[in-house]
């Protein structure tokens, strides 16, 4: 059951990651990344890391990929134009093509798991707890100073994207909550006695 | 005899775990569209009922079988499908919305161990869930090819991924005081000496209504009901949509409203609980109870829509960024802390 599972999802998952590739339309193309991505937390859900499943969902596709979604469907692509250096460039592609294969290649001959590694999988953690429990443990204790560094590392970030992006414009009109909230009847309403025939 | 019956159907479903799981799963599905049929009909008859109308009154007797009447004739009228659309997401968009909505109840447990899938990251599973039904606005949005659609489908999309953050933080609070991912632990950990006021509700008052109306938002409920702005955007997403892709797109959208209204009761109303844990309460069925929360927040999202007017979209960007973020975030911190110097008190009741 396990096994017939396993395949469904990697033989969907390298399919549509195949599609990203060659589909012509780029949403297509971020419609089967969201795919690649489902049955991804697919195969984590079948080696029982159910937090991992989830939160590659919420994190993945919940949040990058509609962003990626949002910028290409807003993109004004002329195709014609895109495919125009297709052979121009097709040399330059491949080359970085056969590099990146060759070094995972060479990664994956010269792959060494850590002696403590075999005995790790023979006596997992406690059956009680469960993989939340068991991640959160590890992440705040042993590697917490990592956790935190890396926190700092998105928060550097964040703050890069929004000092780029916000531009105080000075003759705009803003609405001010706190000033409407602020406003009471003494001082916004004056009421004027009128004579008749005179005006104010 | 009837002992005989039970016992060899139970071994018969312990022998097919799969079976098992599909006849709950259809069990409940059907349950889920009965009660949201009846939930559609419910928001009209409220809805017209602060407007002093009668609202449907003529299909069944007071109108009970409106809901399914409405489905018949969606369900035999000629899908059309425009010209210009990308037809193959523009059929799928509808079709995933339902199916993402409705596969959220596998989680739920509506009573004591009335779960499909009582799984321990349950709650991640239906935050998962909410977070992909957005994909349905944007494909469907887009998929149409057409003005308006697809501005309401990029307003609704950054409307939903903002509230989502302060759904996360209050999820957050309730998980550290539940000290579980799992939804039936949440409501054990609510179940105290105190009845309805040891439900989190109270302990984690400010919470509870940051959630209800971020539910709203999320859901694209009035007074955020941006998504399908009649007044600006003709009909929001599905203008494009007739026949059953338009049912499919308002049946998930009442499913998903369903939806929070059970995470509501599971997360700060005590799930399946009695209210008072004294004779005549503890009597009821805790699924009874269920429903029952569940109907009385239903009436609250029905409620707002009829009385509470449109946000403008600004406004509703600051709620969700300015005022609800900081605070949920605030909370995190201020729970945490409690717990961590204070274990006994608030959540160990």
């Amino acid at each position: 059951m396990q096994a017939v599972f396993f395949y469904l999802f990697a033989t969907i998952m390298i399919a549509s990651a195949g599609v990203v590739i060659f589909a012509r339309n780029p949403v297509h193309s971020v419609l089967f990344l969201i795919l690649a991505f489902c049955n991804g937390a697919g195969l984590f859900l079948l080696a029982g890391a159910e937090f991992l499943a989830m939160i590659l969902i919420v994190v993945y596709v919940g949040a990058v990929a509609v962003l990626f979604l949002f910028v290409v469907m807003m993109l004004d692509v002329d195709f014609a134009e895109l495919k125009q250096g297709f052979i121009k460039y097709l040399p330059i592609g491949a080359a970085v093509g056969v590099v990146v294969l060759a070094e995972l290649g060479m990664v994956a001959i010269g792959w060494r798991s850590a002696p403590s590694a075999s005995e790790a999988v023979a006596n997992p953690i406690i059956p009680q707890m469960s993989n939340t429990a068991a991640l959160g443990q590890i992440l705040y204790t042993k590697y917490v100073i990592f956790f935190q560094a890396s926190a700092l590392v998105l928060l550097t970030a964040m703050i890069g994207a929004i000092v780029l992006t916000l531009h105080h414009k000075p003759n705009i009109k803003r609405q001010k909550i706190e000033e409407q909230n602020a406003r009471t009847r003494e001082n916004v309403i004056e009421i004027k006695k009128v004579p008749f025939r005179t005006g104010v | 005899m009837s002992d005989g019956w039970t016992s060899a159907i139970s071994d018969f479903f312990i022998a097919y775990p799969l079976l098992l799981a599909t006849v709950k799963s259809v069990l409940l599905a059907v349950a889920l569209l009965i009660y949201v049929a009846y939930v559609i009909l419910a928001d009209r008859k409220i809805w017209a009922a602060v407007q002093l109308r009668r609202g449907p009154n003529v299909v069944g007797p007071w109108g009970l079988l409106q809901s399914f009447a409405d489905f018949i004739k969606f369900a035999l009228k000629e899908p059309v499908i425009p010209d210009v659309a990308n037809k193959g997401i523009f059929l799928f968009a509808p079709f995933i919305m339902a199916t993402l909505s409705i596969a959220a109840w596998a989680v739920i447990p509506v009573a004591d161990g009335w779960a499909v899938g009582d799984i321990n990251v349950g709650i991640l599973y239906i935050f998962a869930l909410s977070s992909l039904g957005v994909y349905g606005v944007i494909m469907g949005g887009w998929a149409s090819n057409s003005k308006y659609p697809f501005l309401s489908a990029l307003r609704s999309a950054a409307q939903m991924v903002s509230y989502e953050v302060s759904i996360g933080f209050v999820i957050i609070t309730v998980l550290l005081c539940a000290g579980s991912l799992n939804l039936t632990d949440i409501v054990n950990a609510q179940d105290t000496s105190f009845g309805m006021a040891g439900w989190y509700w109270l302990r984690l008052f400010p919470m509870f209504i940051i959630f209800f109306v971020s539910a709203l938002a999320e859901t694209n409920r009035p007074p955020f009901d941006l998504v399908e702005a009649e007044s600006e955007l003709v009909a929001g997403f599905m203008i494009e949509y007739s026949a059953t892709p338009y049912v499919l797109f308002m049946l998930a959208e009442y499913v998903a409203i369903v939806t929070m209204c059970a995470l509501l009761t599971i997360l700060f109303f005590g799930g399946w609980l009695p209210p008072i844990k004294i004779a005549p309460f503890t009597y009821v069925p805790g699924v009874i109870w269920f429903i029952l929360k569940v109907s009385f927040f239903f009436f609250f999202f029905a409620m707002v829509k009829a009385f509470v007017p449109r946000y403008r979209y600004d406004q509703l960007m600051r709620l969700g960024w300015k005022v609800f973020l900081p605070i949920s975030l605030a909370m995190v911190i201020i729970v945490a802390a409690v717990l961590q110097f204070w274990p006994a008190g608030p959540a160990g009741v």
